[in-house]
């Protein structure tokens, strides 16, 4: 496989490339870790990445829908990461989020992705800090990162992302204990959806002043506006309070420091993952002597460990 | 790493439901499969440019309105178009057995009728997934 071909294509606009890329670094293959070295930095180092969150069935695909029309007009490309739980019995995963994003096809300047969160439970893929990372090769000024917010994706989504929406239905009133658990604290901006229907007042009081206790004597308070997706209700409101919240975020450095804290987690987690990868060659090769107690063989092999570089740990796979 | 099969299943055309094309998806889905669903009101040009963004390995259409023989080569060649003639193109409906004939000339995979299990769906996709490698 031709890397430096294939970032060619990448200059060219060229999606196809740009899909099949994805596929290699989802997999972990190789040419996918290659490729991430060689062109990082060819990366957009101010694309945003804005995530979206909420519990299942509130509208976040539907609420995306409507503003990729505004990200679309006002950027030159934008991509959309769509998370869904793989089945942790199968493995299967059943990606449905298209099925409410008609708009995506209007525009050539758009990139959907669907993505399995594969072996992590419940979280984000280890691969989807690198799938944003090609989109960044690529030259995405904005991508926006859908999760569903159960356990720990929302706090995966907020290590990934920038900023991150929060979606919420006049329903999530009824569970207000649940609402102070976590997702609170990961929010910078706090949308109630299905405003078209009842009870969507409440949630935003609710809401509004349990983050001004929460926040007292901070510079920012998460802004909370109640929209409807259905009825295009508020949506251009919502999208001016994203590059509110966007401006003041890069302004004051704040997402400067995300990604560089972002940066030193994720060299922490690939360096475990060689160790990790290192030490499973050599328990494989190890004799299980009977009488040698778990610490002995411990120290064994960690006198004779040879920690690979990176390019055979990934092809040891 | 271990891949996954990954398919788009769609239903193009303006008629009817989607019932059959959603048993198909979840029966993939519990087969291990990643399953893009994108549901009703699919056009050629929609379900190829999903295929491409999704790098999909196969595509499914679940087709009842008689269509067949415009939509299939339709998105046969889209995918050509875009170099991407790898993609399995497969599906079900009611199909008379000519057309079918026709259709498999042309490069299209399996096509299941009605009476057709989804157990042999899943079956057909890992074989291919299978040869393919
Ligand atoms: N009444 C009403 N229904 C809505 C609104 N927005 C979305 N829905 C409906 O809510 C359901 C779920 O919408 P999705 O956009 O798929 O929600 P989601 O949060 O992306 O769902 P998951 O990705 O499965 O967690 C669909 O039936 C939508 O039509 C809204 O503003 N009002
Ligand atoms: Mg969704």
């Amino acid at each position: 496989m031709d890397i430096e071909n294939i970032f060619q294509k990448f200059q060219k606009r060229d999606k196809n490339s740009l899909s099949r890329m994805i596929t290699l670094v989802d997999n972990e293959d190789p040419y996918g870790i290659e490729f991430l070295k060689r062109f990082y930095t060819k990366r957009n180092d101010s694309t945003v990445r804005i995530g979206i969150t909420g519990p299942p069935g509130v509208g976040k695909s539907s609420l995306l829908n409507k503003l990729v029309e505004n990200f679309a007009k006002n950027y030159s490309f934008t991509s959309i990461v769509a998370v869904d739980p793989s089945s942790p019995f199968t493995g299967g995963s059943l990606l449905g989020d298209r099925l409410r994003m008609d708009n995506i096809y209007k525009f050539e300047n758009l990139f959907t992705r669907s993505v399995a969160s594969r072996g992590s439970l419940g979280g984000l893929s280890s691969s989807t800090e690198n799938i944003l990372q090609v989109l960044e090769i690529f030259k995405s000024d904005i991508i926006l990162v859908e999760t569903v917010g159960v356990g720990q994706s929302e706090l995966d989504v907020m290590e990934v992302t920038d900023m991150v929406i929060v979606v919420l239905v006049p329903e999530s009133g009824d569970s207000i204990q649940a609402l102070k658990s976590g997702i609170m604290e990961i929010g910078d901006i706090f949308v109630v959806n299905k405003s078209d229907r009842e009870g969507s007042e409440r949630v935003v009081q609710y809401l509004n002043s349990s983050l001004k206790m929460k926040k007292e004597g901070k510079d920012f308070i998460p802004p909370v506006i109640s929209v409807s997706a259905k009825e295009g209700k508020n949506i251009d409101k919502l999208y001016v309070e994203i590059e509110n919240v966007k401006n003041f975020f890069i302004e004051k450095g704040i997402i400067a420091r995300k990604k560089s804290l972002r940066k030193k987690k994720e060299v922490r987690d690939i360096l475990r993952d060689i160790f990790i990868k290192s030490i499973d060659i050599e328990l494989k090769n190890m004799e299980n002597k009977k009488d040698l107690s778990p610490y002995e063989i411990a120290e064994k092999i960690f006198q004779k460990i040879d920690f690979k570089i990176s390019e055979d740990i990934w092809k040891e796979g | 790493m271990e891949r996954r099969i990954k398919v788009l299943v769609a239903k193009p055309g303006l008629d009817g439901h989607d019932r059959g094309a959603k048993v198909v998806a979840s029966a993939l889905t519990d087969a291990g499969m990643e399953v893009i669903y994108t549901g009703l009101h699919q056009t050629p040009e929609k379900i190829v440019r999903t295929a491409i963004e999704e790098d999909v390995d196969a595509i499914g259409l679940s087709i009842l309105s008689g269509a067949h023989m415009t939509i299939f080569p339709k998105v046969l060649k889209l995918l050509k178009d875009n170099k991407r003639e790898d993609i399995l193109l497969f599906g079900g409906g009611i199909i008379p057995k000519e057309d079918m004939i026709e259709l498999e000339k042309m490069g299209v995979g399996k096509l299941f009728g009605p009476g057709s299990s989804t157990k042999e769906v899943v079956d057909y996709l890992k074989n291919w997934f299978q040869n393919k490698k």
